[in-house]
């Protein structure tokens, strides 16, 4: 996946040309993976009964007092490392406003001394999005409203669910550093697949254990002060997130060239409609009244600690890239898929019992696609590309000879000798290409006069004839020559 | 005042396990003397009768099985009602949460029951914590058994008065800036707020997080310490608890003062302070001295602006504490069309003007633009007082001060004037600022022939020698009293 800039080009009424560019800072909290809730003992899971997982604590009821999980907080240190950012000793605050959900009516977070602070994030295409900080707070709990479309203001009655209340999140907020949505999409699953690794959560945006608020804002390009923004929330999706992005920063190039300004709201996604709506105005913004919260200790993570977090976090997908493409002659952004599935070290195993790196990395993107891959020999898959890039094995051959050997293990070539996969000789490919001009006379015209589209046609027919034997790239090869070239 | 009808409590505790009195007979002759007066007094919100009957024929029935029932067996305890107790009411004083249950007890509670105690009702206290006389209470004021015309102080004023009228041996209270020890003052008994974060606060219904601590109300020094002992000690549900055990403080009880030092707090004798109390607290200081201490006077001179840093930190922090109760999942509910307007009707019927006046100036003091110049300032100031005090704690080992600025004053005298109640904890708010321990100790009368209270102040974790100076004075008073009443 590659980042592109976000820029757009309007012709102002003076006509002149003004270049826009989009400028983005995302806001994801993840629930993190952790036994017990933030400040109790009651357990940490989706999808359960509703208010089963629930104490004096979570329910905030009057004379309970929070205690922090040191899993939590072990969770967000090897995030934050894995983000590169600076673990420091940090405080909690308490974020006062009134909502049903908020059992205590404030949430306990961190303001403005949080535990990570100073990180980035690096993205396939080898960009850097920086990481302003990602601190730990408490998650509400859910509310859900009955009747009148779901929305709080015309439900029936609401019913809310604190299973949820209490459970524990980091609030990673990036530096205004991406350009387009389809860059963000890049962040939000590069960030997703760090916190898989580092197995700080499971990072299901469908599940609500990861979730992204958007702040875009739109400035002539080349200039160097940021726009007025509005935060987008309600983004469901990675694909949401990218099509709410688009549509904001294009809603604020227009407004801005229609000559108005740019308010600063918080906006709400409508997956429905394709467009952002007004939530709140920064004029209705609330007050939170942040103080340092006093039912709890400053948190000061000794250093033998984040030491022992630093040596067990494993080798992240920034990381795997870079080894893969080093090892392999690609770019790192080629092999973001392959690493993305996990079979990195699958490949670099391979290449080690003298596989073809193109062959290897061509099969683990497009072949062993959500095959459990983990049984397969390495030294078998170098076999196998060894056989293709020596001719003994057509494309397509070589597919199906993996497909057994995913399946059931075994000697590649052994396999391809059971399937009658020989490489076929240059004659009697030839005399099958041959074959075939001469059985279709009208097409071969076509071919001839230089219509392209009929290519497949032909390569497909030789495939037919020769039951999948033949090599794809020969037989364009032989067309070309016979066409008189 | 009538006629206490038991013992100390120390005294019931050893009676009944040794077998020689029934704690079952202990509960019901308190509940008599609760029957008789109570009406007037109202300490009590909340009787516990069948709970503190069927308590303690458990512990009866288990004397006769050969077991030890605890430290405190069998005696009857009075708990500020807002102390959590399973199943049983627990208001704070207020509408707001008149009905409310909590399905859990204090950890205090449950310390005091696992050693033997019987708590026997919820006492009445200004809303929330929230005064000095027992006045803001929802369901009416406690009146000093010393003289029904005049408050007990508060906000731990009726388990102040229950003590002092011998409805309980024991009472357990709260004190943010004073509550324990100024109604232990006005109504004559020993009154204890422990370092901060020696007693647990899970359980206890936040006032002001950082300034609240629970302490004992006794009518001696040895029974504060017996009840101190058993509360106190590391929680894990209290993450500002201390590590380690409670203290040991009856074992050295005994042990005097001399060779301490002692510092008598100038700033806290001079302005405001009614003369016939600094007479007492001046006689306290050479009873002291005669038992060899070294006393001489002490300067701590940011107390001075210990009333107005409490007022901008409790309030800001009671603003957030008392923000749950917003008639979503329980106490008060009063319907409205959505849920603001909800959230709105209760907290305008549920609060009274007090605690509504604290939220409001907690709310404003967080407020964006205004935490610097309030909450900010404030901070500072409790950071200079701690400093201050610790200062004085390098030249001395205690430091002395009244309780209150005058004995107790009567019912309505202060209601219409904030400012003149506010000053009434005067004395006792820099102990909670500086998170260190402090006790009221009775200390004679006044010119009206009510108590005064002397406090002795040590550096955090100092209670031990602050409890043998508390128990030089009792010791004194004893004394005196033995050559006729002070009055």
């Amino acid at each position: 996946m590659t980042a592109t800039q976000g820029t757009a080009t309007e012709r102002t009424g003076a006509g002149s040309t003004t270049e826009w560019e989009t400028v983005v800072g995302l806001e994801v909290h993840c629930e993190l993976a952790t036994a017990t809730k933030l400040f109790c003992g009651c357990r940490n899971a989706f999808g359960d009964e509703p208010n089963t997982n629930v104490c004096p604590v979570c329910l905030g009821l009057p004379g309970s007092l929070p205690v922090l999980n040191r899993q939590a907080v072990e969770l967000a240190m090897r995030l934050g490392e894995a983000l590169g950012c600076t673990v420091r000793p940090s405080l909690f605050h308490r974020k006062n406003y009134f909502y049903p959900d908020m059992p205590k009516d404030y949430q306990i977070s961190q303001y403005d001394q949080p535990i990570n602070v100073d990180g980035f994030l690096e993205l396939p295409d080898g960009s850097r999005v920086g990481i302003e900080r990602a601190h730990l707070e408490e998650d509400t709990g859910k509310s859900t409203h009955v009747g009148g479309g779901g929305r709080i203001h015309e439900a029936d009655h609401s019913l809310v669910d604190y299973n949820r209340s209490g459970v524990p999140l980091v609030e990673i907020v990036s530096r205004p550093d991406v350009r387009s949505g389809e860059q963000a999409r890049a962040y939000v699953n590069e960030l997703r697949a760090v916190l898989l690794a580092t197995g700080a959560s499971d990072a299901r945006m469908e599940e609500g254990s990861m979730r992204v608020d958007a702040n875009v804002s739109v400035r002539p390009a080349g200039s160097a002060t940021l726009g007025t923004r509005c935060e987008v929330k309600n983004l469901n999706s990675t694909r949401s997130l990218g099509r709410a992005i688009e549509y904001e920063a294009r809603r604020q190039i227009d407004l801005l060239t229609a000559g108005e300004r740019v308010v600063q709201q918080t906006r709400h996604w409508d997956e429905a409609d394709g467009r952002t709506h007004v939530l709140r105005s920064k004029e209705e913004a609330f007050d939170y009244r942040y103080f340092p919260e006093p039912d709890l200790v400053p948190l000061v993570p000794d250093d033998a600690w984040r030491e022992s977090v630093r040596q067990s976090l494993p080798v992240l997908p920034a990381e795997r890239r870079r080894r893969l493409a080093t090892a392999t002659g690609a770019v790192p952004g080629e092999v973001a898929v392959v690493v993305e599935r996990g079979l990195d070290e699958l490949v670099l195993a391979a290449l080690d019992a003298g596989g073809e790196a193109q062959r290897l990395l061509v099969h683990a993107e497009h072949d062993l696609a959500g095959e459990p891959a983990d049984a397969l020999d390495p030294a078998a898959l170098a076999a196998l590309t060894r056989m293709e890039v020596a001719g003994q094995l057509t494309a397509t051959q070589a597919k199906a000879v993996l497909a057994e050997l995913v399946a059931s293990g075994g000697d590649p070539a052994e396999i391809a000798r059971a399937k009658g996969f020989e490489a076929m000789g240059d004659d009697a490919l030839a005399a099958a290409v041959d074959e075939i001009i001469a059985a279709n006379p009208d097409a071969w015209g076509r071919y001839q006069g230089g219509d392209a589209k009929v290519t497949g046609f032909f390569v497909g027919q030789v495939m037919k004839a020769t039951r999948g034997r033949a090599d794809g790239k020969a037989v364009t090869r032989l067309l070309r020559e016979r066409a008189g070239a | 005042m009538g006629e206490r009808p038991n013992l100390a409590a120390t005294e019931i505790a050893a009676a009944v396990r040794a077998g020689e009195r029934r704690a079952a007979d202990v509960v019901d002759e308190h509940l008599a003397v609760i029957r008789e007066r109570d009406g007037e007094i109202h300490a009590f919100l909340t009787l516990m009768d069948e709970h503190a009957r069927s308590a303690a024929e458990g512990i009866d029935r288990r004397v006769a099985a050969g077991e030890d029932p605890g430290p405190l067996a069998g005696v009857p305890v009075a708990l500020k009602d807002n102390l959590c107790t399973r199943g049983v009411p627990t208001t704070c004083s207020s509408r707001i949460l008149e009905h409310w249950r909590p399905p859990y007890d204090a950890t205090v509670v449950s310390r005091l029951v696992a050693a033997g105690a019987v708590p026997i009702g919820k006492t009445n206290l200004d809303e929330f914590a929230m005064g000095s006389s027992t006045e803001n209470s929802a369901f009416g004021p406690t009146r000093n058994p010393h003289d029904t015309g005049r408050v007990p102080g508060g906000s731990s004023g009726g388990s102040a008065a229950a003590v002092a009228a011998g409805f309980a041996p024991l009472g357990l209270g709260s004190d943010t800036g004073g509550s324990i020890r100024q109604p232990a003052g006005l109504c004559g008994v020993v009154g204890v707020k422990p370092t901060y974060g020696m007693v647990s606060r899970y359980g206890l219904v936040a006032f002001a997080s950082s300034l609240d601590q629970i302490g004992p109300l006794a009518p001696t020094v040895a029974d504060a310490a017996a009840l101190l002992e058993v509360i106190a000690g590391h929680d894990p549900l209290d993450s500002t608890s201390i590590p380690g055990p409670a203290p040991a403080l009856r074992a050295s009880l005994d042990q005097g003062v001399d060779g301490l030092r002692v510092g008598v707090i100038t700033e806290l004798l001079g302005e405001g302070i009614a003369p016939d109390v600094r007479a007492r607290v001046e006689a306290a200081a050479d009873a002291l001295a005669a038992a060899g201490a070294k006393v001489e006077e002490a300067s701590v001179p940011a107390v001075g602006f210990g009333l107005s840093a409490y007022y901008l930190i409790a309030p800001a922090e009671a603003s957030s504490n008392l923000a749950r109760y917003d008639g979503v999942r329980y106490g008060l509910r009063v319907e409205a069309p959505t849920t603001g307007a909800m959230n709105v009707a209760t907290r305008t019927a549920g609060f009274g003007p007090e605690v509504k006046r604290r939220i409001m100036m907690g709310s404003f003091v967080l407020s964006s633009g205004y935490y610097d110049a309030y909450y900010g300032k404030a901070q500072k100031v409790r950071t200079l007082i701690i400093r201050d005090f610790a200062a004085a704690y390098e030249t001395f080992d205690l430091l002395v001060c009244p309780t209150t600025p005058t004995t107790a004053f009567p019912l309505g005298a202060k209601v219409s004037d904030p400012l003149a109640m506010y000053l009434s904890d005067v004395c006792t708010i820099p102990s909670n600022l500086s998170g260190d321990p402090a006790i009221s100790v009775p200390f004679g009368r006044g010119d009206d022939g009510l108590p005064v209270g002397v406090q002795v102040l040590a550096p955090a974790l100092g209670e031990a020698p602050m409890f043998r100076a508390a128990a030089v004075l009792e010791h004194a008073m004893a004394g005196a009293a033995g050559e006729g009443p002070s009055r």
